[in-house]
């Protein structure tokens, strides 16, 4: 039988040709133009360490005067230098790491080879394991690093492709801002995606290149990168002056491996706020927060404005497509009531006039599904090929690419239920009398 | 014209009716709303900067190896950059106009004040203005002997110790002083940048832009503070040229630069031009996207409208040839057509008017928009009015062709 509805189909969809070529361009349209936005918002909002990032917060304390805060409000983004320090000298989290961002100037050893700026992350030995980061080769340095100032680096495979031709350089030495530091691991590649650690650097398809330790940093006095917020008599520093005690310019990432431990951390950061107040370092009542990966994304929201009102014209737009395609398959089906009311009076039951009109819409709906995921395709290469900073990340992977499948089906069903439906309630015979 | 028998009809095809008219307010409402979207986008675009944008070059440097001294370096390069033939003048910025990187100080009109009155785009340099071309149209711009090195200023408020430093002037924008001091002279007048901190207002420039402009209302309030921030990674050597000398000038002041040090790495070397271009190219693919939507949803919706009317004409053929046979002109059955369209497309237009609104109303709350102005609505109803009698004239002239024999013939 379906079969026969099939060709029964075919012989009606090929009887108005530019009709259902204007409802399958309608469909494949509508559905190309959502699955397009639809992943770049999905992709943007994604999670940029799977499985890990339940577990990594991001403490926020108050350390500002009184002068121009309102009660009730947010703390600061970041933390000042001290705070940071104090903070990751507690060692009250499962692990810490204090960092900032950078950009060094780096002097291959070859002549060949000009000089270049990359950017770069000061940040604390718990960093790699922390976040997960994949090395190459080598690892990171330890906590004792850290206070020793030791001159070494980590570097990402990007530089270790372009100084080293990507051989093992571990135990070899990098000249960064001056200074010679040993080369201790090489990261593999490694993008996460939001930036979530530092969205003032840059929030996506954003990768430092050379990692080292915040204090070897101060130490060099290497370029600081990021946004700086000061108050009172605060000034973000100039040349090599470091920003001041009331800045902050530091992000501080904790690892709690369950909830009682991130409440317990929380119930710290108050304790740490009223022992700066008692010291007269802080004024302010305790004002703290402490958000997870995801949580601290969306309060930051990360995910540009204009994709998520993309996204939503672009399903405007289906909508439209959606309601004209109905319309069309509606009056056609309507006008066929002479046809089918015969069929009625030869005995075919309601149902079968149902699936008959259903296969046909169906045909409609599915190839325009298949044309959508076409347009998909080729909207998300022209996004590919656009200068925003995301433009690298929109690919469709399975789920989405299950998605547009499920969109598509929900559309041809959408399209073809309300017109078959309407259409099969037909009387049997009234319709030869007249017409 | 009587509009009865056409409602009677449309009666007869209430759903397929329904849903052209859904269509059409559909797409009025996102058509409204995206028009509204173009026109903030182009608004935004068009922004003036108060500079003479087509004069200007901008350089960017960083050091392999830290500076010892960088306000000494800043000052030979200064020196280097004004021996470069067609230069007219140079000066060292911490931001340009729409640079996007921007430094920005909370300005309080008293220092006891708990909330500061607003936030303002800081330059620092000296000789910025007339260098950038920004007008002065009150006062005096800052002069060199004003100029103080900024480690003196950033060390002296480290230690609380601001007795030492020259007392502070500043020039600011009229966008600025108007918001501060309305309808009164600005100059003379003391702005705080911090508790201990006042600074004079000694001269008012016709504008001069924010480097981070996103917010229309807040885009002119800058101050031009006698700071000498010295080389350094995020500061800019600008240089005034001819505008048609800009590309020859860039490359000789970039060539002298690296011959007096070639110890340093160029890292943006570019006319303001396209630095403009960069700050506003999501705006400009957004305007575009939003373009591409009104064509595609009124192409569609257009599209539709000459099936649904085909389809229509097709089915009533024998009613068209008896109304023919009975008397009705060619221009009777035309103007049935356009004006059941006609019709159709009002019901639609007033139903897309409130699904404008709707969004309108949402977008207010998610997205800082502004408030959809009137006016946009009947940009909205004329263009799917318009959209609706060109996508039926064709239909409604095969329908008026129809022979009034047809009458005669059955099915």
């Amino acid at each position: 039988m379906f079969g026969y509805y099939l060709d029964l189909a075919m012989r009606s969809l090929a009887r108005n040709k530019a009709l259902t070529a204007l409802m399958v361009l309608a469909i494949a349209l509508g559905i190309g133009a959502s699955m397009t936005t639809l992943t770049v918002l999905y992709v943007l909002s994604g999670d940029p360490l799977p499985g890990r990032s339940g577990t990594l917060y991001y403490p926020q304390i108050d350390p500002r005067d009184n002068s121009g805060i309102m009660p009730g409000k947010e703390p600061p983004e970041q933390l000042t230098l001290i705070d940071g320090l104090n903070l990751l000298h507690a060692k009250r989290a499962d692990r810490q790491a204090l960092m900032t961002g950078g950009a060094v100037p780096i002097k291959p050893d070859s002549a060949a080879i000009d000089p270049f700026y990359v950017e770069a992350r000061y940040t604390t030995a718990d960093f790699f394991a922390m976040f997960g980061a994949p090395f190459r080769y080598g690892h990171g340095w330890n906590a004792a690093d850290d206070e020793a100032k030791a001159r070494d680096v980590v570097i990402s495979s990007e530089l270790n492709e372009r100084l080293f031709g990507g051989a093992n350089s571990v135990g070899r030495t990098l000249r960064v801002a001056g200074s010679l530091l040993r080369i201790v691991g090489v990261l593999d590649d490694w993008t996460p995606s939001p930036h979530f650690y530092d969205l003032n650097t840059g929030s996506y398809g954003y990768a430092e290149q050379v990692f080292m330790p915040l204090q070897t940093a101060l130490d060099l006095q290497v370029d600081h990168n990021g946004s700086t917020d000061c108050w009172g008599n605060g000034t973000g520093g100039v040349g090599r002056i470091y920003p001041s005690s009331s800045c902050v310019w530091m992000q501080l990432w904790v690892q709690l491996d369950t909830p009682i431990k991130a409440a317990d951390y929380k119930e710290f950061l108050v304790h740490y706020s009223e022992q700066q107040k008692a010291l007269g370092r802080f004024v302010k009542a305790p004002n703290v927060r402490l958000r997870n990966v995801m949580q601290w994304l969306a309060y930051q929201q990360v995910v540009p404005d204009d994709v998520r009102l993309q996204a939503g014209l672009a399903f405007g737009f289906l909508l439209v497509c959606l309601v004209n395609t109905v319309g069309l398959m509606l009056a056609k089906f309507l006008r066929r009531a002479g046809e089918l009311s015969v069929r009625r009076a030869l005995g075919a039951s309601r149902r079968a006039l149902f699936a008959q009109l259903l296969v046909e819409s169906g045909v409609v709906g599915l190839v325009g599904g298949v044309g959508g995921l076409l347009l998909a395709l080729l909207g998300l290469w022209v996004v590919r090929h656009r200068p925003s900073d995301y433009a690298a990340l929109a690919h469709l992977d399975p789920a989405m690419l299950l998605t547009t499948f499920l969109l598509a089906l929900g559309a041809s069903l959408l399209a073809g239920l309300l017109p078959a439906w309407r259409a099969c309630q037909v009387a049997p015979a009234l319709q030869l009398k007249s017409n | 014209m009587e509009l009865r028998p056409i409602l009677s009809t449309l009666r007869r095809h209430k759903t397929t009716a329904w849903l052209l008219v859904l269509e059409i307010a559909l797409t009025c409402a996102i058509v409204c709303n995206a028009v509204f979207m173009i026109g903030h986008r182009l608004q935004h675009m068009h922004m003036t900067t108060g500079i003479d944008e087509h004069a200007l070059v901008q350089i960017q440097l960083a050091e392999i190896a830290p500076t010892p001294d960088i306000f000494a370096r800043a000052r030979e390069d200064l020196a280097v950059l004004r021996q470069v033939p067609g230069v007219q003048a140079v000066a060292l910025t911490n931001q340009l106009p729409l640079g996007g990187s921007s430094s920005n100080a909370s300005i309080k009109l008293d220092p006891a004040q708990r909330e500061p009155t607003l936030s303002a785009g800081t330059y620092f340099g000296d000789g910025i203005p007339q260098t950038m071309g920004a007008r002065l149209v009150a006062g005096r711009n800052l002069q060199p002997d004003e100029i103080v090195n900024a480690d003196v200023v950033v060390k002296a408020l480290a230690s609380g110790n601001t007795k030492g430093l020259p007392a502070v002037v500043t020039v600011i924008t009229k966008a600025l002083a108007d918001r501060l001091w309305p309808g009164q002279n600005p100059l003379g007048k003391t702005i705080y940048l911090t508790d201990q901190v006042g600074v004079r207002v000694v001269g008012v420039l016709a504008d001069l832009v924010r480097a981070n402009a996103y917010n229309d209302a807040t885009a002119h309030y800058s101050v031009v503070l006698p700071l000498f921030m010295g080389a350094g990674k995020d500061q800019s050597y600008v240089i005034r040229t001819r505008p048609q000398d800009r590309e020859t000038v860039l490359k000789a002041a970039v060539a002298a630069l690296k011959k007096a040090d070639p110890e340093r790495v160029v890292t943006q070397q570019r006319t303001y031009d396209e630095l403009r271009e960069k700050f506003f190219a999501n705006d400009r693919a957004m305007a575009g996207i939003l373009v591409g939507v009104i064509v595609a949803l009124l192409t569609v919706t257009a599209l539709g409208i000459v099936g649904l009317a085909s389809f229509w004409v097709g089915q009533r053929r024998r009613t068209i040839g008896v109304r023919r046979a009975l008397g009705a002109t060619r221009g009777d059955i035309l103007r049935y057509f356009q004006a059941e369209n006609f019709l159709l497309a009002t019901f639609g237009i007033v139903l897309g008017m409130a699904l404008a609104y709707g969004i309108n109303l949402f977008l207010m709350l998610h997205y800082e928009l502004p408030r959809l102005p009137g006016i946009y609505l009947p940009v909205g109803a004329l263009a799917l009015w318009a959209i609706g009698q060109l996508a039926v004239l064709g239909p409604a002239l095969r329908a008026a062709a129809v022979p009034p024999v047809v009458a005669t013939r059955s099915v």
